[in-house]
């Protein structure tokens, strides 16, 4: 899929180019970029290591398993079919608290844990639970207290407020997060019976096989300011 | 925040530093690990950009975009946003270069990045480690969830950063 686009954009511009008559810029572009990629990498590097730095003493420091706490009730809502004191829930708990906390290094793992245990508990191994879809759902649009990456790249082109975002970025990203667990709402009572009820019913969403891309099990480079390592 | 943490973890007998050592080590590798990325995206956009293909496709939607208030400049990322984190991350980057941090663009594009995630990768990811193929709806839901923050993130930022 990215390979497509990222070809795209090459071979639209080299059309753009003739059309245009923007041969020469073209080139120069290409190695522009090039620079400011490092030139933006370089930036995050001191944002990046000690925020990071910061938020793994407080991961030892337990602050983690605190937040985990403090979501349980929110996890027995969003998780009705998960039996209590399942595995899938302590980790579904410190998958969220680690997404929160901006840690994804942390979070993807967590995340990987709780998808296994639910599968555990999944009847069709091929086909989603409601409550896999509940996870992704709350992880495609997760809440994130402090965008690091973004401020970093504020930083570096002399933002006056590079933070002024924090705001913003809450507040959108809680509406979309309660919009994720609207529509997942609607979608696992819409579904009524369970996929395993009805044989074949992967419906349009259903995907090929996944294959995760080289480098995974991690996040994703430029997600939210995760960690990839 | 910054002073907090050591001195509670500290009251935890948290070896502090020797911890902050190890989540900075993670932290140094991440922002080595996303150069390739940056760069690859970010001479593909570069590219867009020079060549007018941009301004083409921007200005077929700006009387549009116009008309709300809202900046075109912007569009493209949130068609890129659900794709590819490391390509919007760039694109970003991009626009907050071109026109500034403080802009409008610049706080919108910041906002849309820090509101959404990359949909598509999770899902591979979570659901590729597991073996699941058929995921249902749950890629509608995360690109529904994406459309919103999207939306919500100009309007957020029209209203509190707005004149």
């Amino acid at each position: 899929m990215v390979n497509w686009i990222w070809l795209f954009f090459i071979a639209a511009s080299f059309v753009a180019a003739i059309v245009n008559g923007r041969m020469e810029a073209l080139t120069e572009a290409a190695f522009e970029g090039a620079k400011n990629g490092v030139t933006v990498s370089f930036g995050l590097i001191s944002v990046m290591v000690f925020w990071l730095g910061l938020m793994r003493i407080g991961e030892d420091a337990g602050l983690l398993r605190k937040l985990a706490v403090l979501l349980q009730p929110a996890v027995r809502l969003l998780f009705p079919d998960v039996p209590k004191g399942h595995p899938a829930l302590g980790y579904i708990m410190s998958n969220m608290s680690a997404n929160i906390l901006g840690l994804g290094n942390a979070a993807t793992p967590m995340g990987i844990k709780a998808m296994q245990e639910l599968q555990k508990l999944n009847p069709d191994k091929e086909t989603a639970s409601a409550a896999m879809c509940t996870l992704l759902a709350l992880n495609t649009s997760s809440v994130t207290l402090v965008p690091t990456t973004l401020i970093a790249i504020r930083m570096t082109y002399g933002s006056a407020h590079p933070a002024e975002i924090v705001g913003t970025t809450l507040i959108a990203t809680a509406i979309a997060t309660a919009a994720a667990i609207a529509a997942d709402r609607w979608y696992r009572l819409r579904s009524g019976p369970p996929a395993w009820r009805s044989p074949g019913s992967g419906g349009p969403g259903a995907v090929r096989p996944l294959q995760a891309p080289p480098g995974s099990g991690r996040s994703d480079p430029g997600g939210k300011g995760e960690a990839v390592v | 925040m910054i002073v907090f943490i050591p001195l509670y973890a500290a009251f935890r007998k948290v070896p502090v530093y020797e911890s902050f050592l190890e989540g900075a080590k993670d932290g140094f590798g991440t922002a080595i690990n996303i150069i390739p990325h940056l760069v690859g995206m970010l001479v593909a956009i570069s590219m867009f950009r020079a060549s007018g293909a941009m301004d083409m496709i921007v200005s077929l939607i700006e009387p549009l975009m116009h008309r709300l208030g809202v900046p075109g400049e912007v569009l493209p990322l949130g068609l890129l946003r659900p794709l590819t984190g490391a390509g919007s991350l760039a694109f970003t980057a991009e626009l907050i270069k071109t026109y500034g941090p403080d802009s409008m663009i610049g706080r919108i594009a910041s906002t849309i990045q820090g509101s959404t995630d990359t949909t598509l990768y999770v899902l591979t990811v979570y659901f590729g480690a597991v073996g699941i193929r058929k995921s249902r709806y749950a890629l509608k839901v995360g690109l529904f969830s994406d459309l919103v923050g999207f939306i919500a993130a100009i309007i957020v930022c029209l209203f509190v950063f707005g004149s």
